[in-house]
């Protein structure tokens, strides 16, 4: 092992890091401010997949892809808050899953009905394609891409959050939802508008994610369990919480499936060694979600 | 009284055909929806149109199509009431093996004819095998091992092996190993169901290895394609015939040029059959046939060749016109061996562009000649 292939490592960690947070800001803003569990943000993922691809089909253009998807994946959140979410507030957290895990299966099969069965194409755009060096590492630049996006977003959001009007009021909400609604602030608009907000970072996420990887019905699901695990990780309703336990789970879930078989290879004859490594590799993330609830129990920037 | 006429007319009609061949009820249960129905789909569609293109003897034949969702548990309700509700003759349609190991021992054992269009388990290829129950397209371990062999021909000598963390992955390995005569840069299991493989690609980069051979169904083989020709390694890519079958190639485009992969069927296989198959699909579904579709294609072509020389009411009759598989197989050769799994080719496989820009797959070689597969001998039949 040498110290490239480490330093590649934890470039994919990153990688994974910001994309997930990109999903787990959304879900922990729903959470947060609206104290809504919203199993079908991994269909807003989709949506902005399917979005991107379709677009990108018909123009050509990433760039296009990117805004097509990010709208297409904000219209549908915010038709689903007011169609459907916006009565469930009031209702207790089991009725919200019951009606968001309703809301997957027909986003799915809706998918299917207008897309197909089948996976649809998407590839890297012309300029992203291929490696980039740096020092003795080639490291794909779409990858880069990726995290320059998802750090800039990041940067972004914070500054919504802390430099905004709809900022003050997305925290004036988490905080106490009866007073600022009797400072006349319009709470179902403001609702409406966070939760196209986070629906648009899932679009955005999916679209980044669909060049290199399946655009197929059902995408969202496995990435979905993840940003609950970086939401609990982080402590509900934290932006900051989101973005430190999106890196750390990214950067533990990499370098898990990298050093474990590597490490158990010392103790343990090779072919036992990949069996348990890749075994204990996919629980890594859960064993990390264990310690720190133990530690924390509210996450790590919970309240 | 124009309506009763025609309705006599109809039942005129049927009565007459249901005198020369006993009607026979088939259940079809698949996987139609989730990430997995694309494969579903295409063998249910390959099942229909071989029915369809019979005419009347397709007509006799009805079938009860149900969606498993990918769910053994779902497959099991489903066939329980196929069998006592539906009182279905013959079951067919899974597609993956976790669903077949529910569903199969159970209804063979109500001496229901169960036909496998894609799942092949190994238990039920062995010690498990019951004369009730048919594979009609392969052992699932076949294309890994015909893949292996084939790669010694390519004169890779140093393969980095890749495969998810189950039961069929840890098969894949296996029959890939059995054949194979290099040497392993590494051999790696990843989770079911990942989708990043960043991490895993920068290990093989590191290894040293001189090609790449993996098995990941559905969505995680589309990741893995695009992520590894994305990485700039050069390395060739190889794999079971699925892992670069018509369900996955559009979706990765020139990523998988010139990928091999091993296969019991190709598009392009040279036969009159297959050329009247490729086409009918081509232009009944607007797409090309994955290998999916030509198994349940002779799936049907199996049942329509047992039907038309027995009669489902005396079961041993039956069972000897489905053991002869006189059928025009779109394979070229196909026959059952002592544990009734496919004796048959296998073809090594090229992902090619056609001229109309169309991402497939072209036959460059033959892996293995009337294969029979590493389970057949534990199989007390004869």
């Amino acid at each position: 092992m040498t110290a490239t292939l480490l330093i590649e490592q934890l470039l994919n960690g990153l990688q994974f890091g910001t994309m997930l947070f990109l999903m787990a800001a959304g879900l922990t803003l729903v959470f947060g401010v609206m104290g809504l569990i919203n199993l079908a943000h991994g269909s807003l993922y989709m949506v902005g997949a399917f979005a991107a691809a379709t677009a990108a089909a018909a123009t050509g253009n990433f760039l296009f892809a990117l805004v097509a998807a990010l709208a297409a994946a904000a219209l549908a959140g915010a038709l689903m808050e007011m169609l459907v979410l916006r009565r469930l507030y009031r209702r207790d957290h089991l009725d919200q899953v019951l009606a968001t895990f309703a809301l997957i299966l027909i986003f799915s099969e809706g998918t299917r009905w207008v897309f197909g069965s089948f996976p649809l194409y998407l590839d890297v755009p012309k300029a992203l394609a291929g490696t980039v060096r740096i020092g003795s590492l080639s490291y794909p630049a779409y990858r880069l891409a990726i995290i320059v996006i998802g750090v800039t977003t990041a940067i972004g959001l914070w500054a919504l959050i802390n430099r905004t009007r709809l900022g003050v009021q997305i925290r004036a909400g988490e905080a106490d939802r009866e007073m600022i609604a009797a400072l006349g602030i319009d709470i179902a608009r403001l609702y409406t508008i966070v939760f196209a907000l986070g629906a648009a970072l899932a679009g955005l996420a999916g679209a980044l994610i669909g060049p290199i990887q399946s655009v197929q019905v059902g995408m969202g699901e496995p990435v979905l369990i993840m940003a609950f695990v970086v939401v609990v990780i982080g402590g509900i309703g934290s932006i900051k919480g989101a973005l430190a336990g999106a890196i750390l789970v990214g950067v533990t879930d990499t370098l898990g499936r990298f050093l474990l078989p590597v490490l158990l290879g010392t103790v343990m004859e090779p072919s036992a060694a990949t069996a348990v490594g890749s075994a204990l590799a996919s629980m890594s993330i859960y064993i990390l979600m264990a310690l720190i609830l133990v530690w924390r129990p509210t996450g790590l920037m919970g309240s | 009284m124009k309506r009763i006429l025609t309705t006599a007319a109809l039942a005129a009609i049927l009565a007459a055909s249901t005198a020369t061949a006993a009607p026979l009820k088939v259940g079809f249960i698949s996987t139609l929806s989730g990430g997995g129905a694309g494969l579903g789909i295409d063998a249910r569609d390959g099942f229909l149109l071989a029915l369809k293109q019979a005419g009347d003897a397709g007509s006799e034949i009805t079938v009860i199509t149900e969606d498993d969702q990918q769910k053994p548990e779902i497959g099991v309700q489903l066939a329980d009431k196929m069998i006592q509700s539906d009182k279905v003759d013959i079951l067919t349609g899974i597609i993956f093996s976790n669903i077949a190991l529910a569903v199969v021992p159970a209804a063979v054992k109500q001496d229901k004819f169960y036909l496998s269009v894609n799942a092949g388990p190994s238990q039920l290829a062995g010690k498990g095998c019951d004369p009730n129950y048919f594979n009609v397209a392969y052992q699932n371990d076949n294309q890994h091992e015909a893949m292996g062999e084939y790669s010694n021909t390519l004169g890779y000598k140093n393969a980095f092996i890749l495969a998810p963390n189950y039961p069929a992955g840890k098969d894949s390995l296996n029959g890939f190993k059995r054949f194979y005569k290099g040497e392993l840069a590494g051999e790696n299991y990843v989770k079911l169901g990942q989708t990043d493989f960043a991490a895993e690609i920068a290990q093989i980069k590191a290894s040293g290895a001189d090609s790449v051979f993996f098995f990941l169904p559905g969505g995680m083989g589309i990741s893995f394609i695009k992520q590894f020709s994305n990485a700039g390694t050069g390395l060739p890519m190889m794999g079971p015939g699925f892992s670069f079958d018509q369900d996955v190639l559009p979706a990765v485009g020139d990523a998988a040029l010139g990928a091999h992969n091993a296969a019991q069927w190709s598009p392009d296989l040279d036969n009159p059959a297959n050329k009247a198959f490729v086409e009918a699909f081509e232009a009944e579904y607007k797409r090309l046939p994955s290998v999916y579709a030509s198994q349940g294609y002779d799936t049907a072509l199996l049942i329509l060749s047992a039907q038309a020389k027995a009669d489902i009411a005396d079961h041993d009759a039956y069972h000897a016109a489905l053991k002869a598989a006189d059928f025009p197989t779109v394979r070229g050769s196909f026959r059952f061996g002592n544990n009734q799994h496919p004796i048959q080719n296998f073809y090594a496989r090229e992902v090619v562009k056609r001229d109309d820009g169309v991402v497939t797959n072209k036959i460059v070689g033959t892996a293995f000649e009337d294969h029979v597969d590493a389970y057949a001998a534990e199989c007390p039949m004869k």
